[in-house]
């Protein structure tokens, strides 16, 4: 291969283009982002840096070392506008193109928009969260719709910052669908005890200038609106490649699609194993794909599969959040240490005597004693 | 030079945490080697004390940037920048760590 063409500049595509050169691929590679900015880093946008306390230059995920030793060639502030496999060309929104024998599609997602939410924050971008940044001035009322990880993040950051907060979940509990009953109950139980008000079972309208309007005619005044409700793969640039897309880019276990030279990492990759479809949104995930696709990609086949470590990390108020594994929420959960009202705990979800995943609140060191153990997840060195 | 704990204290395999500014963890890996670096991860702000140690390696607890003993040097995303490391010494069954912030005067 004389030149590979990693379209998206975050994580899942950095980390890619790292795992070229580290797996011995010393020819050109060209990294395509949407975004000006070079490549950060997302998890801080919803804490250190949106309370203000971390730089933008402390989110770049590459230093001047990292740039010179990855030879990249940065197309930066471009979006990929389509792609040709029957000509090797990934085609640009100014009106080039670029040749590619490899492809590997890094393009992630896009906060999702409720209907008559215009005006409202979304946070994914580091645009997103300057604009946020900027409008939690002291005063203002914010009212968060979802209370997801992201959702939860900014709430928690807004009452750092001193600010009244509420937070609009449709759901019965946080996250109930992902931790069970008694573990939303906790997430539930940290924004109470940090007086953010939290309405769960809530359905939304829209929102005017007053604030936001709820299904039952009621309005909650709020003077800054974020909607935290997911993102959406972004793969409509990918209409008309012939590969199939549809909630993600649908690869193989390996993370190629149903072109070799092609292979999805990251968000945006739909990885089928098992007779299933599954993708993540999760840093680790997007990390630790990189390996696995690349091999394949240099390899022309799938050599390699994925085998997800579920890891996840949350940082909401005094809490660091830990889970592995893949939990269902109907799993029993049993307290490994502490309980669910104490500030530290761990706790283990078991299905038919087996441990399938792990879950701490600011209990690093026993969680990961028990990752390893439990879930026997293969040594990274 | 600070005193750490005694080799009795630390079997292979364990880390020590020494409280300090900047606070100090200790290892001693299963190949009988010690090693000190600064506890506190250059990316946030975990123990690295709590980590997984594996090898010369100790992964962060947090989010699984994994750091070189020897060097400090972190090896993946998402720290950047390395840890201090410190030399470590062992006189009649006590671990000290040399060179620690206050220590400058002797
Ligand atoms: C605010 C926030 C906080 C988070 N916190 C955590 C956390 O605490 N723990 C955790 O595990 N995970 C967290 N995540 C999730 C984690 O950041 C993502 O899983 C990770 O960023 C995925 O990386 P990615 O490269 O696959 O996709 P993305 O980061 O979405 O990057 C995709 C890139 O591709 C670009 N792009 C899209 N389409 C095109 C195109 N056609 N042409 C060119 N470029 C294109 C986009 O502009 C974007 O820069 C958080 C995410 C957000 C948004
Ligand atoms: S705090 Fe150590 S890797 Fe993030």
């Amino acid at each position: 291969m004389k030149r590979v063409a990693v379209v998206g500049a975050s994580l899942a595509g950095v980390r890619a283009a790292q795992e070229l050169r580290a797996q011995g691929y010393d020819a050109g590679i060209v990294l395509i982002g949407e975004e000006p900015h070079l490549p950060y880093d997302r998890p801080p946008l919803s804490k250190a840096f949106l309370a203000g306390t971390a730089s933008p230059a402390s989110l770049e995920l590459l230093d001047a070392g990292d740039l010179a030793s990855l030879a990249l060639d940065f197309r930066l502030g471009v979006r990929a506008t389509a792609l040709e496999p029957s000509n090797r060309r990934v085609l640009l929104s100014d009106g080039g193109s670029v040749h590619a024998d490899g492809v590997v599609i890094a393009t992630g997602g896009r906060a999702r928009t409720l209907p008559g939410f215009e005006g409202a924050h979304t946070l994914r971008t580091l645009d997103d969260a300057v604009a946020l940044r900027s409008s939690l001035v002291p005063g203002v009322r914010v009212a968060i719709v979802g209370a997801g990880f992201i959702g939860a993040e900014v709430a928690s950051t807004c009452r750092s910052l001193g600010l009244d907060v509420v937070v609009l979940e449709a759901l019965a509990a946080p996250l109930a669908p992902v931790l069970g009953p008694s573990l939303a109950a906790v997430c539930a139980r940290l924004h109470r005890d940090h007086g953010t008000d939290l309405r769960c079972g809530v359905a939304v309208a829209g929102m005017d200038a007053a604030g936001v309007h709820l299904a039952d005619g009621s309005l909650v005044p709020a003077d800054v609106v974020v909607t935290g409700v997911g993102m959406t793969p972004a793969t409509d640039w990918l209409a008309g490649s012939g590969l199939k897309v549809g909630d993600g880019v649908h690869t193989d276990a390996g993370l190629v699609t149903s072109l070799p030279s092609v292979v999805a990492v990251g968000d945006v990759a739909r990885y089928h194993a098992g007779g299933t479809g599954r993708r993540h949104e999760h840093w680790t995930n997007a990390s630790e794909q990189a390996p696995v696709a690349v091999a394949n990609l240099l390899a022309g086949r799938t050599t390699r599969t994925y085998e997800p470590s579920g890891y996840v990390w949350s940082d909401q108020y005094s809490g660091t959040l830990q889970l592995a594994g893949h939990p269902r929420p109907d799993d029993t959960l049993s307290y490994v240490d502490g309980d669910p009202a104490s500030s530290s705990f761990v706790a283990a979800f078991q299905r038919d005597g087996e441990t399938v995943g792990v879950f701490a609140l600011n209990n690093a060191k026993l969680f990961n004693r028990l990752r390893r153990q439990a879930l026997r997840r293969p040594a990274t060195v | 030079m600070i005193r750490a704990c005694t080799v009795d204290e630390l079997p292979p395999g364990e880390s020590v945490r020494i409280p300090g500014a900047p606070a100090v963890a200790v290892f001693h890996t299963e190949a009988g080697e010690l090693y000190a670096i600064d506890d506190t991860c250059t990316h946030q702000d975990a123990s690295l004390a709590d980590g997984w140690l594996e090898g010369c390696f100790v992964e962060c607890p947090l989010h699984a940037a994994l750091f070189d003993l020897r060097t400090g040097v972190p090896t993946c995303l998402p720290a950047k920048e390395p840890v201090r490391t410190y030399p470590v010494l062992v006189d009649d069954g006590v671990v000290y760590v040399q060179g620690v912030a206050g220590e400058d005067a002797a």
